[in-house]
């Protein structure tokens, strides 16, 4: 699938944005699927939340856990590093494509399917083992809470 | 049973399935905007008069998941992504939270969430929803 973006946009910037929409259009679903099966209640704080990506949610979709670890002052940005990547499995990186982020549909992903539950997030790669770092480790940050508003506005 | 909706977070009917119902008195527009505000409201309502939780952040929020009247039954469950799942029944029927767990995590997301031809955020039609739907309501009564 990447290597079908490459060949239709050739931009490695370009791919990296696809890649980003991608991973938002399935996180949007993901979310309920996850919901629907994971049994857990609605998280009081954003740790919560990365707790519960790293250690069920990736469990479930990926088979593999991350750890929470790196958080800032005031807990809105943290990092989820992960030991094992699966979607990297027999993946190296040519050198014509080296600004890529192969992984970058995750990050739409986790932002998407945050979104859904009220939360804006920024997420990227910190650090990829395809680039030649030494883990794979996602940079997670809220930049707010979206609180419910009432939809319909009152002129009836 | 009688009728269910299911709105997403935006107030949009996804879906509006009926079984018995004899009565409607506004259209299925009105009927529906009045469905999700009336919830929207109680729900803010029954978590800001709850007697027992502390207030702080750390608790789970107070929710409704149903109320009856004479005539019928209104049950009501939300999801954390705001869908939110109502159906009315006989004022008789006991406690369908379960029910509605079930409706939303077999057959909602089975057969829509995961269907490649649903945009979020749209009503839907789709007739192995209709069916799994009926399936599970007859196994209920």
């Amino acid at each position: 699938m990447v290597r079908q973006l490459l060949t239709d946009f050739e931009d490695v910037e370009e791919v990296n944005k696809q890649l980003d929409t991608m991973g938002y259009n399935i996180g949007i679903r993901l979310i309920d699927d996850f919901l629907s099966k994971a049994n857990v209640t609605r998280c009081s704080e954003f740790r919560e939340t990365a707790d519960v990506i790293a250690k069920i949610g990736f469990k479930m979709f990926l088979g593999v856990t991350a750890t929470v670890s790196n958080w800032n002052a005031d807990f809105t940005e943290c990092s989820l590093v992960l030991d094992d990547n699966p979607l990297v499995d027999f993946v190296e990186l040519p050198e014509t494509c080296q600004g890529l982020y192969y992984c970058n549909v995750l990050c739409g992903v986790i932002r998407g399917a945050l979104e859904m539950v009220s939360m804006r997030t920024e997420v990227k790669w910190a650090r990829d083992m395809l680039r030649g770092d030494d883990a794979y480790e996602l940079r997670l940050k809220l930049i707010e809470h979206v609180a419910e508003e009432y939809p319909y506005k009152d002129d009836d | 049973m009688r009728c269910l909706y299911i709105f997403n977070r935006n107030g949009m009917c996804l879906h509006y399935h009926v079984w018995l119902r004899s009565l409607m008195t506004l259209s299925p527009q009105q009927d529906q905007k009045l469905m999700f505000g009336m919830l929207f409201s109680l729900n803010s309502f029954t978590a800001k008069i709850d007697p027992v939780s502390s207030g702080k952040e750390n608790n789970p929020p107070c929710s409704f998941y149903s109320f009856r009247t004479n005539t019928y039954k209104l049950h009501f469950m939300e999801t954390a992504s705001g869908i939110k799942i109502i159906l009315l029944t006989d004022p008789r029927i006991g406690d369908l939270r379960e029910a509605l767990m079930h409706i939303y995590s077999n057959i909602y997301v089975e057969y829509v969430v995961k269907n490649p031809l649903y945009s979020p955020g749209q009503p839907f039609r789709c007739e192995l929803f209709n069916m799994a739907l009926d399936h599970y309501v007859k196994t209920l009564q």
